[in-house]
């Protein structure tokens, strides 16, 4: 057990972690096509993986948004509104940052 | 090299693929880039980044991993981050299940091969030639290996632009990762009704970064996303 740890927190652990990363991704790569040589998923199981990316994004943004505080929702919101009217992900990171930075440079 | 597969696999196909890939330029040159830029913040050597790029080769993952990123690891950190990978690359299953019918008679080896350049610009691309009534294998083959060079390429040049501001908090790049998410967000909308997993995520995702440490919260605002969508719409 101390073997694990230590190698984990040796040289090697990001490493490990990388190739960890890597063959998971991986077999979630080939996993549909597995699966689906056996059996048929469920139209309910489709929908639910449908709302997963969009769900991961806000569970990811959420607790740094909100402990970050107005500012951030500020920048995100612009973020948002600017992506929406040009639907060009460079003008909308463009927009994010560029009202970040401004809002702090203005000394909030 | 009919004999090789299948369905056929020609060099014309692969210069179709990679000439389709040009429209996901930009968005992969930005990510890609943005990763790059946020990992040397992050403090990442470079063969880390590349090593992240070049083998899990999944942007969201990547993001988010950052996010999780530790200088020393332990057991438990690395089953979090395996965790996490998981979960958000759960949605690349959703992308095999579709492509299944093209890839079920061609040699394992070949599929195997093939399905770790999968992501969701190629496979759009793949599906719709395939729906089209194309099958040259080609163009599969010739849009995933190109975006995954330019991935590769731009995370490379993200590294080197992000050490070399200054000032990153100035430009507000500690905030990389958020803002470009909330550009990916907004495509993703499909009115009101569909975004109500994301609320649910939001929620759950807060709470439960409130109530326990660590980064279970990616998983249960996630989870919490996936439940609310296989309530919704009966």
């Amino acid at each position: 057990m101390s073997d694990v740890h230590s190698l984990a927190a040796g040289p090697w652990g990001a490493a490990i972690t990388i190739l960890i990363m890597g063959i998971i991704t991986y077999l979630c790569r080939i996993g549909g096509v597995v699966l689906m040589s056996h059996i048929r998923l469920t139209p309910r199981a489709e929908r639910g993986l449908r709302a997963l990316p969009g769900s991961i994004i806000v569970a990811t943004i959420a607790p740094v948004t909100v402990d970050t505080g107005l500012t951030a929702f500020v920048s995100l919101a612009v973020t948002v509104i600017v992506m929406a009217l040009t639907r060009k992900e460079l003008i909308g990171l463009a927009a994010g940052l560029g009202t970040l930075s401004l809002i702090r440079a203005l000394g909030f | 090299m009919r004999f090789l597969s299948h369905h056929p696999l020609t060099l014309d196909g692969c210069r179709r693929g990679a000439r389709m890939s040009l429209a996901a330029f930009p968005g992969f040159i930005v990510f890609s880039m943005a990763f790059g830029a946020a990992a040397s913040q992050k403090g990442l050597t470079l063969g880390q980044v590349l090593g992240l790029s070049g083998f899990v080769y999944a942007g969201a993952s990547q993001m988010v991993g950052l996010e999780i990123w530790q200088q020393v690891w332990s057991p438990s950190t690395i089953l979090t981050i395996a965790t996490v990978t998981a979960v958000i690359n759960a949605r690349l299953i959703l992308l095999g299940v579709t492509v299944q019918p093209w890839l079920a008679r061609e040699p394992k080896p070949l599929s195997a091969v093939m399905l770790f350049f999968l992501v969701e610009a190629n496979w759009l691309y793949g599906t719709r030639y395939y729906q089209e009534g194309g099958r040259d294998l080609g163009v599969f083959i010739g849009s995933g290996l190109t975006l995954w060079l330019i991935w590769f390429l731009s995370t490379f040049m993200g590294y080197f632009a992000g050490a070399l501001v200054p000032e990153p908090r100035r430009f507000g790049l500690d905030f990389v990762m958020p803002v470009f998410f909330c550009c990916l967000l907004v495509p993703l909308w499909k009115g009101p009704r569909r975004a109500l997993p994301w609320l649910a995520a939001g929620v759950a995702s807060y709470l439960t970064h409130v109530l326990v440490p660590g980064y279970a919260f990616i998983i249960a605002g996630a989870l919490a996303g996936v439940v609310t969508g296989m309530i919704l719409d009966e």
